[in-house]
C-alpha cells in the first residue's frame, strides 16, 4: 500500500467503519480457539452465503468474558445488538437458524450488556430474564414463562421476546431483567412485578425506580477499548476505528518534551507491576544523550493466571505498537523491539502482521507519517523464563545471553540493551498511552486514586464464579472485583482470600477485601499490584498448599544467579514440603522468616525480593494454619483449614515489607 | 562559586558518610571501594578486584539512610550525601542468613579440599563463627570433571560467584566456562555440557586463581614428585620459572614482590633435587633463537612478519583454536621450559656421564597450562624421553616445602647448578609482560648491530595496560612492536595485521608479544592466591629490580649459553638447534568431539 501521510490518517478520524447492518465478530483469541471458535467461524463463515443477505464474518480480539468463550457478537439488522457465549457448534448452527434467519434470541447464550442505561429509548423489543442469586433453585424459567404469559395476555407476544440469559453482568440480586435494546436493567424482581412490568415499562414506556439498577458499570474500558471491536488483522478497519490517531496527534506537532508532560499529567505507572512513573523511565532515558536508543515493549507474562497481555497483544496488537512508537518518540529511540514469550504464538504472529503493515503504510520505517521521524521494531521471542520479565534479564536476552538480571545501577535508561539507553514498558501501559496523548492526560488522570491513576486490567480467576478479564479504574475494592464484576465464589462457598500479583504477590484475606486496589495498599497488605492476575480462594483451599505452590513456581524459575533467591527459595521450599507432610521440625516456621528476609533484603532482583511474599502473607494471616501442620500434623491440619478464618488482627502482625 | 582544586577531567569528587565517618571519593567510586578508605571491610563472596560486580552473593548488602532497599556495595556508587551503613544487627543477621544458605549448598569438606586455609567462604564461615548447619545440606550429586590435566572442575564445591566465567569469557575471551541450567540445579561447566578437554580451554588458570573456594583448582601433581624423589633409581633434577621467585614468598606470609631466588634454591636442594637448574638459563637460550630467527625476518626477508612470540602454552592454544591463520608467524622455539628440559636429557647428561632415561625433571611454573605443554607435540620429546616429566605450579611447590618440614623462611641463600643455571638479568623478565619483547631487543640489536644498547629499559613496553605497542629504530630501521596480556587483548592487535594483509599492504607490527594472564606470569594462573592489579605491580617491580642487579642483562653475554653452543648446539637455528630446540604448530579444532 501507500505510505501514509498525516493528512491521511485525518481522514481516518472521521470515517465510519464500512461495515453493513448484518454482522457477526468471533472472539479469536487463544481462549476463545480454545473454547472452539475455530470451528465456530469456519462454520459460520460457509453458511454466510447461504442466508440471502450480506453478512460480515468478522473474526475479533476477545470481549474479556473468559467464562463464556467462544464468544460472538451479533448484529441483525432491525434487532439489538447481543453478545453470545459459549456458542458450540450446534449453538451456532441455531444462531444462524433463529436469529440471523428467523429473528429469534437464543436462550441461555446471550451475555447481557453491563452498560446499562437507566433511560428508555425507543420500543423494548426483548427482554432478558435471569435468575441472579443461586445456581440451585433457579427460577429463570418460571419468570421467561409468566413474563410470556403476560405478554400474550396483553397481546404484546409479537412484538416482545423473553429470552433466558446466561450471564446479566449482575450477581446475587434476585430475578434481573434487562430491556432491549435500551439496556434498562430491573433486579429483584418478584412475581408480583410482572404484571407491573408490562404495564408500566413495556406498555406505559415508564421505568419502574424501585426496580431500576442504577449502578453503572465499574469497568472502564481504556486498555481494552479495542479488544472484540474489530480484526486486530484487518489494517483499514483499525485504521478506520480511530488507532494511530494518538500518533497522529504527536507527530502533528507534539514536542517530545510535550508527550512526557502530558504523561506526567496522566500519572500513568508501569502495569508490568512495578508501578514506576512512565513518564519519569521516559525522561530519564530521553536525558541521556547517547544514542542509538532503544524501547521495548515487554510482553513476557508469565504470572500463573494472568492473560492480560496475552488478550491486549491479540485483540489489539495495533495500539501497543502506536504507544511503542509514541515511546520511541518521546524517548528519541531508533529501534524498538517486542519481547513476546513465545508460548503466544498467536500474539506473536499478530504483532508481526500488525509490523509488517505499519511498515508498509509508513507508520515505520524511514520518515514516518512524513514528519521526519524514523524509527523501526522488530519481535524478539522469549523462551519462557519468567525471569526474562525482569528488565535487565530480558535485555539480556534480547542480546542473545543467558537471561540472568545484572545489578542496577547502571539502570536500563543509561546503560540498557546493546549498552545503550533504552527504555522497557509493559503492553499494557503502552496500549493506555494512545488514548492519553489523544484525549490529554487529565482526562486519564480523572480515574482512580490519587497516588494510582487510570485503570487497570485484572485477570480474575480462581474459585470465581465468572472469570474473566475486567479493566477497572484503580481505588476499586476488591470485594466490587470479585463479587460486583465477576459474580463472587464458585459453587456458593465461601471465599477466605484473594491472590493478587501473582508469584511476587500474596493473599489478602476475606477480611481485607473492602481494601482499595492501589499499589500502596496492596504492598502495604504484604502482597503488591503485580501485573494483574487475581486468583479468588475458597474455604478448601489450604494457605500452606497455596503458598507451596508459589514458592514452588519462583523457585523453578529462579535463574540461579543470586544465592539468597537461588538457594533460599530451595531450602525453604524443602522447609514447606516437610512441614507438609507432618514432618515439621522445631524451629521451621522462625528458618522460614529468616530466609524469607535474607531472600527480601540481599536478592539481587525482583524475583527473589518478592518470592517470598506469598508465604510471608499466608504466615501473616493464617498462621494457624501453619502451626497446625507443625503442632498436629497433616491430617488435623487439613480439617483446621476449612474451619479457620483468617486471623482479624493484621494490624499487630510484623509488616513484610 | 569557588574553583575546586580538581582537574577538570577527573571525575568530580562526591562525600557520604559510612558508619558515620566522612569519605569523599570520586564520582562512580562503588560503597565496597569507599568503605576500605575508612577501613571498613564489607563482606563479599563474588566480588574480585579484577573483575566488574556480578551481584551474585548477595553478602555485601548495606542500608542507606532514606533507602527502603538494601543495596549491593559492589555495584552501588557513592552519591553525594549518602549516609551508608555498612554494619548492623540487622545486615549481620541478614548475611549469616546468606552465608548459611550458601553453606547449606556446600560439600563442606573442608578438610579435604585443594583450598583448605585459602578459601574464602571458609574464611567467611570462621569469620560469622558459624558452628551449626541450621539448614539442611542438600549437595548437587555431580562428579568432578578431571579430563584436562592441567585443571579440575569440583561442580559441588562451586558457589556460582561467576568470577571463572567471567575470567574465562571477558578477561581470556575463551569461553570454555559458562552457566548452565537455572535455579538450585544452576551449575558452572564447559559450554554445552562437555568436558572440559573438549571445550575451548586453553588452561591459563585463571579461573582456578580467581575461584573464591576449591570448586576449580590446579591438578595437583606433588605425589608424583615425592614418588620420584624418593626413587633411588631417580636422578630427578628441577627447574624454576622466573616469575615463581618473586610470588611464592606470598604463600609464605611474606608481602608480595618478595624476591627469594636464594632461598628457593636451597629448598630445591633439601627437597632432594641433584640439580637445580633455572628457567631463566634457557629463557636466555630462547632468546638467543628467538632473537635469530627475528634478525633473519627482518633483516633477511626470510619468513613472515609479524614473528610471534610462542613462550606462552596458553597462547600458543589459543592460537590454534582461534588465530590459525597466524601459524607462519609464529616463533617456532620451544618455550624455555622445554629448552631446559631437553637439555637436562641431553646435553646434561651427556656432560656428567649419566643415563638421559634416569633422569627426572621437574619445573616449577607459575602455569598450569605448563603442565598441557609438556605433551602438546611430539617435539616434546626431542631428547628421545619426554623432556620434561612434571611442571608444578608455584602453590604446589608452597605445599610441598610445607610438607617436607623445611623452615623456608629461615633458609640461608643457594646457588643454582652452574651448568643450565647461570643467566641474565634479560632471561629473568620473561616473567612479565613485556619482558620477552624487551630480552629479544636487546640482543636483536646487538645482532643487528654487533654493539650493546646503552639503554637498556625499553619502558614503552613496560606497565600493566593490555596492549602496549611501541618503535625502536635499530641501524635506521623502524621496528614496530606490540605486546598483549590477558587473551581479550590479542584481537585488536591481530586484527590490525590482518587488516594490512586484506589491503595487500605492508605488516603494520613486525614482532608481537603475547602472554595469556593479565601481567604476564607473575599473574599466572598458578601463582599464590588473591592476585590483583596491585599485587602484579609489586611482582613485576620485583621481576624488573632483579634484572637491574644482574651484572649480565643480555642473553647473548651468558657464558653458559655461548658455552652450550659451542659444546653441543653449535649455533642458533642451527640443525641440532632445530632439533632440539623448536616445534610446530597447527590449526586445531575449537571443540574436540
Amino acid at each position: 500500500m501507500t505510505k501514509l501521510l498525516l493528512a491521511d490518517l485525518a481522514k481516518h478520524a472521521s470515517r465510519a467503519p464500512a461495515r453493513g447492518p448484518n454482522w457477526v465478530r468471533i472472539s479469536m483469541d487463544t481462549g476463545g480457539i480454545a473454547a472452539g471458535a475455530d470451528e465456530v467461524c469456519a462454520l459460520l463463515e460457509k453458511e454466510a452465503g447461504t442466508l440471502g443477505f450480506p453478512l460480515a464474518v468478522q473474526r475479533v480480539g476477545s470481549l474479556g468474558l473468559s467464562f463464556a468463550d467462544p464468544l460472538i457478537e451479533v448484529a441483525r439488522e432491525g434487532m439489538p445488538t447481543v453478545v453470545y457465549g459459549r456458542v458450540d457448534e450446534a449453538a451456532a448452527r441455531r444462531l444462524l437458524k433463529d436469529h440471523l434467519i428467523g429473528r429469534r434470541l437464543l436462550d441461555d447464550h446471550i451475555l447481557a450488556s453491563r452498560t446499562r442505561s437507566v433511560a428508555l429509548d425507543g420500543p423494548t423489543t426483548c427482554l432478558l430474564v435471569k435468575d441472579t442469586s443461586a445456581d440451585s433453585g433457579d427460577k429463570t424459567q418460571f419468570f421467561q414463562f409468566s413474563l410470556l404469559e403476560e405478554l400474550k395476555h396483553r397481546g404484546l407476544q409479537d412484538k416482545v421476546q423473553v429470552v433466558r440469559a446466561l450471564d446479566m453482568g449482575v450477581y446475587d440480586k434476585g430475578v434481573a431483567v434487562q430491556f432491549l435494546p435500551s439496556r434498562v436493567t430491573y433486579v429483584n424482581v418478584l412475581a408480583a412485578d410482572i404484571a407491573r412490568i408490562v404495564d408500566t415499562t413495556l406498555r406505559g414506556k415508564k421505568i419502574i425506580d424501585n426496580l431500576l439498577y442504577r449502578v453503572p458499570d465499574k469497568q472502564v474500558r481504556i486498555v481494552l477499548r479495542n479488544c472484540g471491536k474489530f480484526d486486530p488483522e484487518n489494517f483499514q478497519d483499525c485504521l478506520d476505528h480511530g488507532v494511530y490517531q494518538g500518533l497522529a496527534r504527536v507527530l502533528g506537532g507534539l514536542s517530545p518534551e510535550a508527550v512526557i508532560a502530558e504523561m506526567k499529567t496522566s500519572g500513568l505507572r508501569g502495569r508490568g507491576g512495578a508501578g514506576f512513573p512512565t513518564w519519569l523511565k521516559w525522561q530519564l532515558t530521553r536525558e541521556v544523550a547517547r544514542t542509538p536508543k532503544y524501547i521495548i515493549c515487554n510482553g513476557d507474562e508469565g504470572d500463573p493466571g494472568a492473560y492480560m497481555d496475552r488478550s491486549v497483544l491479540e485483540g489489539d496488537p495495533h495500539s501497543v505498537l502506536e504507544g511503542l512508537i509514541i515511546a520511541a518518540h518521546a524517548i528519541g529511540a531508533s529501534r524498538g523491539y517486542f519481547y513476546i514469550r513465545a508460548e503466544y504464538p498467536l500474539a506473536v504472529s499478530r504483532v508481526e502482521r500488525a509490523i509488517a503493515d505499519a511498515h508498509a503504510a509508513g507508520l515505520l520505517g524511514d520518515n514516518i507519517l512524513g514528519s521526519g521521524f524514523s524509527f523501526d521494531a522488530k519481535v524478539r521471542l522469549g523462551a519462557g523464563a519468567f525471569v526474562c520479565g525482569e528488565e535487565t534479564a530480558l535485555i539480556a536476552s534480547i542480546e542473545g545471553k543467558r537471561g540472568s538480571p545484572s545489578p542496577r545501577p547502571p539502570y536500563p535508561s543509561e546503560r540498557g540493551l546493546f549498552g545503550q539507553p533504552t527504555a522497557i514498558n509493559n503492553v499494557e501501559t503502552l496500549a493506555a498511552v494512545p488514548e492519553i496523548l489523544l484525549r490529554g492526560g487529565a482526562w486519564y488522570a480523572q480515574y482512580g486514586t490519587e497516588e494510582s491513576r487510570g485503570t487497570k486490567v485484572f485477570a480474575v480467576t480462581g474459585k470465581v464464579r465468572q472469570p474473566q478479564l475486567v479493566e477497572v479504574p484503580l481505588g476499586i475494592t476488591l470485594r466490587d472485583i470479585v463479587f460486583e464484576l465477576c459474580g463472587g465464589v464458585f459453587g456458593g462457598k465461601t471465599i477466605k482470600a484473594v491472590q493478587t500479583g501473582g508469584p511476587s504477590g500474596g493473599m489478602i484475606p476475606e477480611h481485607l477485601l473492602d481494601t482499595r486496589v492501589s499499589y500502596e495498599s496492596l504492598q502495604e497488605l504484604g502482597s503488591i499490584m503485580g501485573s494483574g492476575g487475581m486468583i479468588v480462594m475458597d474455604q478448601d483451599d489450604s494457605m500452606v498448599e497455596v503458598s507451596r505452590f508459589y514458592l514452588r513456581f519462583c523457585v523453578d524459575e529462579s535463574c540461579g544467579k543470586c544465592a539468597p533467591c537461588r538457594i533460599g527459595g530451595y531450602q525453604m521450599l524443602q522447609i514447606l514440603n516437610r512441614l507438609s507432610r507432618g514432618r515439621a521440625e522445631p524451629g521451621d516456621l522462625e528458618r522460614v522468616r529468616a530466609i524469607s528476609k535474607a531472600m527480601q533484603k540481599a536478592s539481587l532482583c525482583g524475583l527473589g525480593q518478592t518470592a517470598p511474599n506469598p508465604v510471608l502473607s499466608a504466615l501473616r494471616y493464617f498462621e494457624p494454619e501453619f502451626k497446625a501442620y507443625v503442632e498436629g500434623g497433616v491430617t488435623y491440619a487439613r480439617k483446621m483449614s476449612q474451619a479457620r478464618p483468617a486471623e482479624s488482627a493484621p494490624a499487630a502482625a510484623p509488616a513484610t515489607a | 562559586m569557588v574553583a575546586t582544586a580538581i582537574p577538570p577531567s577527573a571525575p568530580p569528587a562526591v562525600t557520604a558518610t559510612i558508619n558515620g565517618m566522612p569519605v569523599t571519593v570520586p564520582a562512580g567510586t562503588t560503597i565496597l571501594e569507599a568503605a576500605r578508605q575508612v577501613q571498613v571491610k564489607i563482606p563479599t563472596l563474588c566480588k574480585n578486584d579484577d573483575l566488574l560486580p556480578t551481584a551474585a552473593c548477595g553478602l555485601c548488602i548495606v542500608q542507606i539512610a532514606g533507602q527502603g532497599r538494601m543495596q549491593r556495595a559492589c555495584c552501588t556508587p557513592v552519591v553525594e550525601g549518602m549516609a551508608i551503613t555498612t554494619h548492623s544487627g540487622e545486615l549481620t543477621e541478614i548475611r549469616r542468613t546468606v552465608l548459611e544458605l550458601i553453606l547449606s549448598n556446600h560439600p563442606n569438606g573442608c578438610l579435604t579440599c585443594g583450598r583448605n586455609g585459602t578459601c574464602e567462604l571458609q574464611a567467611l564461615a570462621a569469620d560469622f563463627g558459624i558452628r551449626v548447619e541450621s539448614i539442611k545440606r542438600t549437595v548437587a550429586d555431580l562428579k568432578p570433571d578431571t579430563s584436562n590435566g592441567s585443571i579440575i572442575l569440583d561442580f559441588t564445591k562451586c558457589v556460582k560467584c561467576g568470577r571463572c566465567v567471567q575470567v574465562c569469557q571477558e578477561l581470556q575471551d575463551v569461553w570454555a566456562l559458562s552457566f548452565l541450567d537455572r535455579g538450585i540445579s544452576t551449575r558452572m561447566a564447559p559450554a554445552g555440557d562437555i568436558t572440559l578437554a573438549e571445550s575451548p580451554c586453553v588452561k591459563c588458570g585463571q579461573c582456578a586463581n580467581h575461584c573464591p573456594t576449591g570448586a576449580i583448582v590446579e591438578n595437583d601433581e606433588t605425589a608424583a614428585v615425592w614418588d620420584a624423589l624418593h626413587n633411588p633409581a631417580k636422578h630427578c633434577v628441577v627447574q624454576i620459572a622466573p616469575s615463581v621467585r618473586v610470588a611464592i614468598g606470598e604463600a609464605f606470609g611474606l608481602p608480595p614482590g618478595t624476591d627469594l631466588t636464594g632461598k628457593l634454591y636451597t629448598a630445591l636442594r633439601r627437597l632432594g633435587f641433584k640439580a637445580v637448574f633455572d628457567t631463566n638459563f634457557s629463557a636466555d637460550l630462547t632468546i638467543m633463537e628467538e632473537a635469530s630467527e627475528f634478525v633473519e625476518r627482518f633483516v633477511h626477508q626470510r619468513g613472515q612478519l609479524p614473528l610471534i612470540t610462542s613462550c606462552c602454552p596458553s597462547w600458543t592454544d589459543f592460537m590454534e583454536k582461534v588465530h590459525y591463520d597466524f601459524i607462519d608467524n609464529f616463533s617456532t622455539a620451544k618455550s624455555p621450559q622445554q629448552m631446559l628440559g631437553v637439555l637436562a636429557k641431553t646435553y646434561y647428561p651427556k656432560r656428567l656421564g649419566l643415563d638421559p632415561a634416569k633422569i627426572y625433571v621437574a619445573s616449577i611454573m607459575p602455569c598450569t597450562a605448563k603442565k598441557y605443554e609438556l605433551e602438546r607435540t611430539h617435539e616434546m620429546y626431542a631428547s628421545g624421553y619426554i623432556d620434561v616429566d612434571v611442571a608444578l605450579t608455584t602453590r604446589e611447590l608452597a605445599r610441598l616445602i610445607k610438607q617436607s618440614g623445611i623452615d623456608f623462611l629461615n633458609l640461608p641463600e643457594g646457588q643454582a647448578d652452574s651448568i643450565l643455571g647461570d643467566y641474565s638479568g634479560a632471561g629473568m623478565l620473561f616473567g612479565v609482560t613485556g619482558g620477552v619483547m624487551e630480552a629479544a631487543l636487546r640482543t636483536a640489536h646487538f645482532f643487528i648491530t654487533g654493539r650493546n644498547l646503552e639503554k637498556l629499559e625499553f619502558e614503552s613496553v613496560r606497565g600493566l595496560q593490555g596492549v602496549k605497542e611501541a618503535e625502536v629504530t635499530i641501524n635506521g630501521s623502524t621496528i614496530r612492536v606490540a605486546v598483549a596480556h590477558g587473551l581479550a587483548n590479542v584481537e585488536s592487535v591481530l586484527e590490525e595485521v590482518r587488516a594490512a594483509r586484506r589491503a595487500g599492504g605492508e605488516t603494520p607490527i613486525h614482532f608481537i608479544e603475547v602472554m595469556a594472564c593479565p601481567g604476564g606470569c607473575i599473574g599466572g594462573g598458578g601463582q599464590p592466591y588473591g592476585v590483583n592489579g596491585n599485587v602484579r605491580a609489586k611482582r613485576a617491580a620485583s621481576v624488573y629490580q632483579h634484572d637491574r642487579d644482574r651484572r649480565l642483562r643480555f642473553s647473548h653475554e651468558n657464558p653458559e649459553v655461548k658455552r652450550l653452543y659451542d659444546e653441543f648446539l653449535e649455533r642458533p637455528l642451527g640443525p641440532k638447534a632445530h632439533e632440539l630446540l623448536h616445534t610446530r604448530y597447527t590449526a586445531r579444532p575449537l571443540y574436540k568431539r
